[in-house]
């Protein structure tokens, strides 16, 4: 099922296998394609409302779904808790970690009733907190949360605490002097930190050929001391596996992973972006060919797993789902300004 | 129900789209999210989804057609409830400026004199396009600076600008600060010579006369300087504190006086052989001012910034015209003395006044002034208040007039007006109503019974 | 109480902070064997161990960040950037970053993180040794920023910082280090954040100053004061959250304001101060509101007559002063 990947992490890939092997039954592999539908559907609901005028911003995870998911699904099976940091094209992680399509879509349309921030921040920005989960993303500027990630890590290390961080980033991340800097300092302190580039291959416009001098940004591990894995990021399988050996290879305190999951940006880099003008059309139906949710179907139903009749029910539930998720958000009120200044500091 | 579509807002930063291909035409049905019609903007090509379930009833712009964001472009028919897709349409509260066009916003600098202690600044003189375009602006620029052509740091010279501070000094004491001598820059009026001003002035009018004659302005050329007197000054100043720091407003009624002339006409012979002193109608008002002020205790009180001190004892001025200038001297505990008691105190420190023998304890603790411009044959007068006094009540010229009595009978009557100004902070014009009655109908009440002694 | 300097007074705020919460860790650049470049943290290591006084790469921005991200966890960080002058790779981190991550997430998160930064010149410390870069940081809502002037509020502003909720960037003017001496007492004490401090009651002019400059202010009151002129030193400690009512109570005593910073003048601290004067105390002012401060050069330049001419010292301030009580 992997893909491909580089030298310095095929020790793990059997015992991968084993585990994988030990989870994915086929009730649970429906699950995560329902799931998938369910994301695919609320990205493209999501799209609609910018559209309409309703949702100011968007940065869909078309194309991204199966290593956002497979990453999620994988760390939170094998990490006893774990701390996600996301960037900014996190739909599909968010979706994972447990947010409702109409929390979603409330953080998308600014409301209130966002989960992360109140509406103060672009959507799915901000904190949700569980004892077990928490999902972190402060900022969207490039690369920032690399060395959040780390300090949290190191905190975890200092404080005992078991949890392990997961950061979540694209290739362009690492071009930042941040990533660099983050990178390195968990290399130094074996740092239970799982690295994962969502390599969609181009930063908002500019081609990776032109951000970097390698095919791989994995090879860039090594310079860190830290094992690199290329996988296929449309193939949700083959993510779950590598990321859950990350997991646990920081769980059993041998330091930090990183992970390169080539994907694929099946919309612009937001709604404010127009690819076409600096991608073929060639390009674009390639990409469409490694639609992730397209390749997991497939599979599934090469393996008897899915049917066209089960199909024909996840897309018609999503659809229901996001039709009663879109009719909530949309009546939700907005925040008031009640609030405003609150939280700038400790309030005494 | 029909709805209109308008152009959404998509992008940050964009204001307009052009209108692409129209993906669906008159009369078709459109599912909500479908899409309705392509759009370009500078930053994004786009379908536009439909926010409705229905039917198309009309397009508003065309192909090509360059249409601002939030503008109408098709028309629909559909059974939804409009106002759920509209939800999340956020609309701003405040309604958008208008940016009005203003003209020329700028002025050469050649039109421009150099203000501030660098001289960097620029004081803008007031041209008639100027007023033209921004008349408010400029109103405030003639009001506020003085004609002075000269920088800040000179505008200091000869004391001409003053700092907030000793603005502010001046206002709370009172003083004019053409009188004070400056020490500061280039001889600037500081906040510490307004202090020291005002100790001086305080020591000053504790030994008065002897009050210095402060420099001021010279006389010119066809003008006659005549030197303040001692006495002249303290008017002034207090006539100044009274107009600049008490609010003050007036009230006037008329009184019917009839059978008081006619019970001091009965009285007043045996009076004045009896005691020696004449027997004016001012000690019957005093009587019922100080009667008045009893009952309607606000009125005898004075202003203490975050509260109002009432004055426990009733000490009634005078006030006096001499002929030095105006002095208000002071009968003590009005309240407690007949009419009698009354005229002849009156009548002593009248004359005291006149003679200009008064005593520092005779022109201090008034609670409240007593004007009697009726002598003048002033009908209505609006005195200043006596400051730090809460008001201040004139009696005006006892006038005979035919007046129309209770019944419809005409009769002719004496009648005064007594007028009162009092400080609004202090007393509403109720409160002044009820005090002026409160006297009228004492006055009015006086009759052949009423007793002198 | 003893007398001590500014640096042994930064030392036992962060010994006594981390004997007392085993959450305080140190990270920066030589920060453990060599104690830090100005030995602020010498013998920390050997009393806590590698693991709480960290050597970090030569790497701001990660010193910042890592720092907000263990804050985020629950640790208490004290993030020593070596110089100032160092800091700008770490400013994303913490302005960008820190600043808005309790107001970003609605009070679900916060950073309760020290930044701690050597700054300030008269060193010979030239372009990039010298510089006073606070205005930046206390343009930021979200942020504290501290610069204490004596050993007393040193530590007791460091410890203050140490348990404050909210990132707090402290600013240690270099030259105080081992200039400034002062008591100290014994016993464990705290000082409030966003508190200003009378240091020379007066009653003619406010001479407002922070950092090294209040002992500058200081000095030059005395000359004034042999001119009969008696001027108040309000040492702001706090260049944000600012302390407002003191600003304001001493200027409607005065009626009389001069400024000093050592930072470049404009868009200084000053103007920030002068500001809030003009628009809250205007009618008390008897005088413009004037300001001594560094020239508006890039950096402090490293020649001596160079350098000399870009402090603000005793006698400039003096003749400030002198010039807003004689207006």
């Amino acid at each position: 099922m992997v893909r491909s990947r580089n030298t310095a992490a095929t020790q793990t890939r059997k015992a991968a296998e084993h585990a994988v092997a030990e989870v994915l039954t086929p009730d649970v592999l429906l699950g995560w394609y329902s799931t998938m539908v369910l994301v695919r559907t609320l990205d493209e609901r999501a799209w609609l409302l910018n559209r309409q005028g309703k949702a100011a911003i968007l940065a869909s995870s078309q194309g991204h779904e199966a290593t956002q998911m497979g990453a999620v699904w994988a760390a939170v099976r094998y990490s006893p808790s774990l701390a996600i940091f996301p960037f900014y094209r996190g739909l599909a992680t968010a979706i994972a970690t447990g947010i409702t399509p109409t929390e979603a879509l409330l953080s998308i349309l600014a409301k209130a009733g966002d989960p992360a921030s109140g509406g103060r921040q672009f959507p799915l920005h901000g904190a949700v907190m569980t004892p077990k989960l928490k999902v972190i993303n402060i900022s969207n500027v490039v690369a920032t949360q690399i060395p959040h990630a780390v300090g949290y890590a190191l905190g975890c290390r200092m404080s005992g605490d078991p949890t392990v961080t997961m950061t979540t980033f694209g290739d362009g991340a690492t071009s930042e002097g941040d990533w660099h800097e983050g990178m390195n300092y968990a290399g130094i302190y074996k740092l239970p930190v799982v690295f994962i580039c969502e390599n969609n291959g181009v930063a908002i416009s500019v081609p990776q050929r032109k951000q970097m001098a390698i095919v791989n940004v994995a090879d860039r591990a090594a310079g860190y001391g830290m094992p690199g894995v290329v996988v296929d990021g449309t193939d949700v399988m083959a993510v779950y596996e590598v990321v859950g050996e990350a997991v646990r290879r920081a769980v059993r305190g041998e330091g930090p992973t990183f992970i390169e999951a080539k994907v694929v940006r099946l919309l612009p880099h937001t709604s404010d972006d127009d690819d076409r003008r600096y991608r073929t059309p060639e390009e674009l139906e390639d990409m469409k060919r490694r639609d992730p949710l397209k390749k997991f179907k497939e599979h599934l139903m090469e393996q008897g797993i899915l049917t066209a009749q089960l199909d024909e029910q996840a897309h018609k539930e999503a659809k229901e789902h996001v039709d009663r998720a879109t009719e909530a958000a949309e009546a939700a009120p907005f925040p008031d300004t009640g609030d405003f200044y609150d939280h700038v500091y400790a309030s005494e | 129900m029909p709805v209109k579509i308008n152009l959404p807002q998509v992008g940050e930063s964009v204001t307009e789209g052009i209108i692409g291909k129209w993906l669906k035409k008159v009369g078709d049905t459109v599912d909500r999210y479908e899409p309705l019609v392509e759009v370009t903007t500078d930053k994004v090509n786009m379908e536009f989804p439909s926010p409705y379930n229905g039917k198309l009833t009309a397009l508003l712009v065309k192909e090509g057609d360059t249409v601002a964001m939030g503008a109408p472009i098709a028309e629909m028919e559909t059974s939804e409830a409009v106002a759920e897709a509209q939800l999340s349409a956020y609309t701003p509260a405040r309604q958008e400026r208008a940016t009005t066009p203003v003209g020329r916003t700028g002025v050469l600098l050649k039109d421009t004199r150099p203000v501030g202690p660098t001289g960097s600044g620029v004081e803008t003189p007031v041209s008639e396009s100027a007023v033209a375009v921004a008349p408010s602006v400029s109103a405030v620029t003639s009001a506020q600076m003085p004609s002075s052509p000269a920088p800040a740091v000179e505008a200091a010279r000869g004391g001409q600008r003053y700092s907030p501070i000793v603005r502010s000094l001046a206002e709370q004491h009172g003083v004019d600060l053409a009188q004070v001598k400056g020490s500061g820059l280039d001889g600037r009026v500081t906040r510490e010579d307004v202090a020291r001003y005002v100790e001086q002035r305080a020591a000053a009018l504790a030994k008065a006369p002897a009050l210095a004659a402060p420099a001021g302005q010279a006389a010119g050329p066809d003008e006659e300087a005549v030197p303040l007197t001692p006495i002249r000054r303290i008017i002034a100043e207090n006539m100044m504190k009274s107009a600049t720091q008490i609010p003050q407003a007036w009230s006037a009624l008329e009184v019917d006086v009839t059978s008081l002339v006619a019970r001091r006409e009965s009285a007043k012979d045996e009076f004045l052989g009896r005691e020696g002193v004449p027997l004016t109608y001012l000690p019957f008002v005093m009587k019922a001012v100080a009667e008045s002020l009893k009952e309607n205790p606000r009125v005898n009180s004075t202003w203490g910034g975050d509260k109002v001190i009432l004055k426990k004892r009733i000490h009634i001025g005078i006030a006096v015209a001499t002929s030095q200038g105006l002095v208000v001297p002071v009968i003590h505990n009005t309240d407690s003395m007949s009419i009698a008691g009354l005229a002849k105190a009156s009548n002593e420190i009248i004359q005291r006044a006149r003679d200009g023998k008064l005593r520092l304890e005779d022109v201090h603790g008034g609670t409240f002034t007593l004007n009697n411009t009726g002598v003048l044959g002033s009908i209505l007068t609006q005195p200043l208040i006596n400051w730090p006094q809460a008001a201040i009540l004139t009696t005006e010229a006892i006038v005979k007039r035919v007046m129309v009595l209770p019944g419809d009978a005409i009769a002719v009557r004496s009648m005064m007006y007594i007028g009162l100004t009092f400080d609004h902070r202090i007393l509403d014009g109720a409160d002044a109503g009820a005090f002026m009655n409160s006297v009228k109908r004492r006055l009015e009440a006086i009759s052949k019974d009423t007793a002198i002694y | 109480m003893a007398v001590k300097s500014v640096i042994e007074a930064v030392r036992e705020a962060m010994f006594e902070e981390m004997k007392r919460d085993p959450n305080v860790f140190i990270m920066g650049e030589d920060v453990g064997k060599r104690g830090g470049v100005f030995l602020a943290t010498r013998g920390l290591i050997e009393e806590f161990g590698e693991e709480r006084v960290i050597d970090t790469p030569l790497a701001e921005s990660s010193i910042a960040g890592i720092a907000l991200g263990a804050a985020m966890q629950g640790r208490r960080p004290i993030a020593e950037i070596q110089f100032a002058d160092f800091i700008w790779p770490a400013v994303n981190q913490i302005i960008g970053e820190a600043a808005r991550v309790r107001y970003g997430t609605k009070g679900v998160l916060h950073v309760p993180m020290v930044v701690r930064c050597p700054y300030g010149g008269g060193v010979r410390g030239g372009l990039f040794h010298s510089q006073s870069p606070e205005a930046y940081f206390a343009h930021t809502p979200g942020l504290k920023v501290v610069c204490p002037s004596t050993p007393y509020d040193a530590k007791g502003l460091l410890k203050a910082a140490i348990r404050d909720e909210d990132p707090v960037v402290f600013f240690e003017h270099k030259r105080t280090y081992r200039l400034v001496r002062g008591e100290v007492p014994d016993e464990e004490y705290v000082l409030p954040i966003g508190v200003a401090d009378i240091k020379r009651a007066g009653s003619d002019i406010t001479c407002i100053s922070y950092g090294l400059m209040v002992h500058y202010c200081l000095e030059a009151a005395e000359m004034l004061a042999k001119e009969g002129v008696n001027v108040e030193v309000l040492d702001l400690r706090t260049v944000r959250p600012l302390d407002k009512e003191a600003i304001l109570e001493s200027v409607r005593k005065t009626s009389r304001v001069l400024i000093v910073h050592e930072d470049n003048r404009t868009g200084g601290l000053g103007a920030e101060v002068a500001a809030i004067i003009a628009e809250e105390a205007f009618g008390h002012l008897d005088a413009p509101i004037t300001r001594v401060t560094g020239p508006d050069v890039p950096a402090m330049p490293f020649s001596p007559p160079l350098e000399d001419f870009f402090m603000p010292n005793p006698e400039k301030i003096a003749a400030g002063l002198r010039r807003v009580a004689s207006y």
